[in-house]
């Protein structure tokens, strides 16, 4: 009976130690060199492997990370003590990501657009959008149904009396839900400082848009021409916006003959320049309009007559109060 | 050549008859898991296949020179299990080495191939069946071919049916069921055209 026991364990021990030395030698063969940071985000996270990042497991949410794919932040289990960890490992700033909201970017509800047909189906923009029956002459506008409403997890997304939903900024997580619902992709996903919206998705000429809706983009190129910062750009018959570049001055909102641009923000009324001007010329040199004259090092001078009062001199000035503004909200007009 | 008619007959009855997954209802986990394109179900068949092969190989020399001869047959199950695991990681790590791609594709059910009972019920078959080397051997391919096979067909299927009409509450994991139900359905029809 002994001898049994002896036998076990000695052949047992034997065969485990052979193929312990046959992985061994294997491991070393076949070695694969891995970026050490992705170990390193490893051993930060909580390990639970929950997949709530949307990664599948903690491994791969590392690799994600250390690519650039996933947020820093994306680990909700983790919080922010291992977002900081992270953004350690990988000499980021934690929380770079600036908040968004979704916005809708069309105005034509019921009472400004044009109504040439009928829907008696299914209602609901992606059935009215897949059998092509929509009520409205714009085929780019908003159907009005309301998907968007009943796919917000947030009810964030409520339908106006005109027939166009509004969102409620608060309320908004940016999910990107009403984003991909929309059959027509009216929603973006726009930072939440930006208030200058161009309303319309419509690419259509302009004779036919302004026949389809009272506040559609008739394509005039009057906002590229006035933008300071080139921020707009025409695309097929439609002005789109570059919120990165825009700096939310609203004079765009003003030439606009349709009312298509939604400026919310504050609009500068004054603007001028004290004795604390160091002479940089930076704001003469970034001027669009050229209404800014002076010498280096010497204080400068906005021409009032020339000036458009975009603010842009406000935005680029180095030196603290030697350009002030007086502002007005556009938000409660 | 009666040898050859034989190990031929063997293979056969192996891949066909009493096809692993459809008949014997061993390794459905990855036969579900990993079937849903049918590139990565063939790359999992490969990796199985050559799993089942070396473990045939080696647990007929394991039982033969080490439990019988000792006789400590009670200690197969762990035996068994510790050359598996083995072989599991070592083709784990060649896989890591030569395809990062095929690695992701195979996700977790390559680790898992170490717990798929179709590998660990072919190695017990093999002393309960009283295989000789060179039918172990052949026995472990087919088991293997006959899984590779399997998978394919079932992910040739669930590929097309991506581009069905399923109804919602059979979509997903329901239908593969379904699916697979009826396709060892069609494998019964070969039960009992050959007894080995």
């Amino acid at each position: 009976m002994e001898s049994l026991f002896l036998y076990a364990v000695v052949s047992m021990g034997g065969i485990a130690a052979i193929l312990a030395a046959g992985l061994g030698i294997a491991s070393r063969t076949f070695e694969v060199e891995t970026d050490p940071r992705v170990d390193e985000v490893t051993d930060t996270l909580p390990g639970a492997n929950c997949g709530a990042c949307g990664y599948a497991g903690c491994d791969a949410f590392a690799e994600a990370v250390v690519e650039g794919e996933a947020p820093v932040s994306g680990c909700p289990v983790g919080g922010e003590e291992v977002s900081e960890s992270i953004a350690d490992i990988l000499d980021l700033e934690a929380g770079t990501t600036e908040e968004e909201v979704a916005q809708l970017l069309c105005q034509g509800g019921e009472e400004e657009t044009v109504s040439t047909a009928h829907y008696e189906g299914v209602k609901s923009c992606n059935a009215a959008s897949n059998v092509g029956m929509l009520e409205k002459e714009c085929k780019y506008g908003c159907i009005g149904f309301g998907d968007c409403e009943a796919v917000c997890p947030f009810d964030a997304i409520e339908m106006n009396e005109n027939g166009l939903p509004v969102v409620d900024e608060d309320a908004c997580t940016a999910c990107n839900s009403c984003v991909e619902e929309c059959p027509h992709d009216l929603f973006v996903l726009a930072p939440l400082s930006g208030k200058n919206h161009i309303r319309c998705c419509s690419h259509d000429e302009g004779k036919f848009a302004r026949g389809a809706c009272d506040v559609g983009c008739i394509a005039c190129r009057q906002c590229v021409k006035v933008c300071p910062v080139d921020a707009i750009e025409m695309e097929d018959n439609l002005a789109v916006l570059d919120y990165d570049t825009c700096i939310n001055c609203g004079l765009c909102a003003e030439k606009c003959p349709m009312n298509t641009i939604d400026f919310y923000g504050e609009r500068v009324i004054e603007i001028e320049i004290t004795e604390e001007c160091i002479g940089c010329t930076r704001c003469a040199r970034e001027c669009p309009v050229d209404a800014i004259s002076g010498e280096a090092k010497e204080q400068h001078e906005i021409d009032p007559d020339i000036c458009v009062k975009c603010g842009l001199c406000y935005e680029v000035c180095p030196a603290e109060g030697a350009i002030v503004k007086e502002t007005e909200d556009k938000s409660q007009t | 050549m009666i040898e050859f008619e034989h190990l031929l007959l063997l293979f056969i009855a192996t891949v066909l008859v009493n096809n692993f997954v459809l008949i014997r209802f061993l390794g459905i986990c990855p036969f579900l898991g990993v079937s849903r394109h049918v590139d990565t179900a063939f790359s999992m068949g490969l990796a199985t296949t050559f799993v089942m092969t070396m473990t045939a190989f080696i647990v007929y020399f394991v039982n033969t020179y080490i439990l019988v001869a000792l006789n400590l047959e009670f200690l197969r199950y762990m035996a068994f299990i510790i050359v598996i695991a083995s072989l599991v990681q070592l083709v784990e790590m060649f896989i890591r080495y030569a395809s990062p791609v095929l690695y992701k594709a195979l996700g977790i059910y390559l680790p898992l191939i170490t717990t798929n009972c179709a590998i660990m019920g072919m190695a017990l078959m093999i002393p309960l069946e009283g295989y000789n080397f060179i039918e172990s051997l052949v026995f472990g391919f087919g088991a293997g071919v006959g899984f590779t096979i399997a998978i394919v067909l079932i992910a040739g299927l669930r590929e097309k049916l991506e581009f069905g009409d399923v109804p919602e509450s059979l979509q997903g994991v329901p239908i593969t069921l379904i699916l697979a139900g009826i396709m060892a359905l069609a494998f019964m029809g070969f039960a009992g055209m050959i007894t080995v």
